[in-house]
């Protein structure tokens, strides 16, 4: 059970911010996402899009335990 | 210094604050961006961050700028939540012995805010919401730093 966190346009187009979400790897939580919300899929495959394990930028796959944090992060802009 | 707020924040404030009790800085820059009102286009402002990993993120990136820019002190302060036309996002001060190294310092600390700090922002008008994104000009800024070292 990993708690997933959706930030910017990504919230907006999947209608959730934050839920738990049961998957054994990083790999599982996208197939799974993508297999119940098409417009979700579209937006994490988009140019920019990164992921962070625990507040870490995470590159390829990894395994999620009970307490595993996976942020969904658009491309940034602030100032 | 790092700071969120969802408060409004007085620059001049900051300033002051800043600059007491100094006696071997010789140099003090700062930036105040303030929110547009884009002639009516835009109504609110709304800034998200993610707790903790923004902050870490630009602690990443102000020690990155104190180290190359051997600053003495910086303090950043940035808004979230909603923000109104006019109303100050982020303020940048920078303290070094020179001048020279004060502007790059706030100037390079700028350029990383804006493309590289994670803040998503989101504008509201009457035609409706848009998020924002970097454009081409944020990520040339960027660029300047990663091939020009001192």
């Amino acid at each position: 059970m990993a708690r997933v966190l959706l930030f910017g346009r990504l919230a907006d187009v999947a209608g959730w911010r934050e839920r738990q979400v049961e998957a054994p790897s990083i790999s599982a939580l996208r197939a799974l996402l993508s297999g119940e919300d098409d417009a979700l899929a579209q937006g994490r495959g988009g140019p920019g899009v990164q992921v962070a394990l625990d507040q870490a930028i995470l590159r390829g796959d990894a395994a999620l335990s009970a307490r595993s944090e996976v942020a969904f992060l658009p491309p940034m802009s602030g100032g | 210094m790092i700071t969120l707020t969802d408060q409004p924040f007085e620059p001049g404030e900051l300033l002051s604050a800043f600059a007491k009790g100094r006696s071997e800085t010789g140099a003090i820059a700062t930036f105040t961006g303030l929110a547009r009102a884009e002639q009516g286009a835009t109504r609110i402002l709304e800034l998200e961050a993610y707790p903790g990993f923004t902050e870490a993120a630009i602690g990443q990136i102000a020690a990155e700028a104190a180290a190359r820019f051997a600053l003495d002190d910086f303090h950043i302060v940035h808004r979230i939540g909603q923000i109104a036309p006019g109303e100050a996002i982020v303020f940048v001060a920078t303290a070094a012995s020179h001048r020279r190294a004060a502007f790059e310092a706030c100037d390079y600390l700028m350029d990383y805010l804006k493309s590289r700090a994670p803040f998503w922002k989101k504008e509201t008008g009457p035609d409706g919401s848009r998020w924002i994104e970097p454009r081409d000009q944020d990520h040339a800024d960027i660029a300047r730093w990663e091939t020009t070292k001192p």
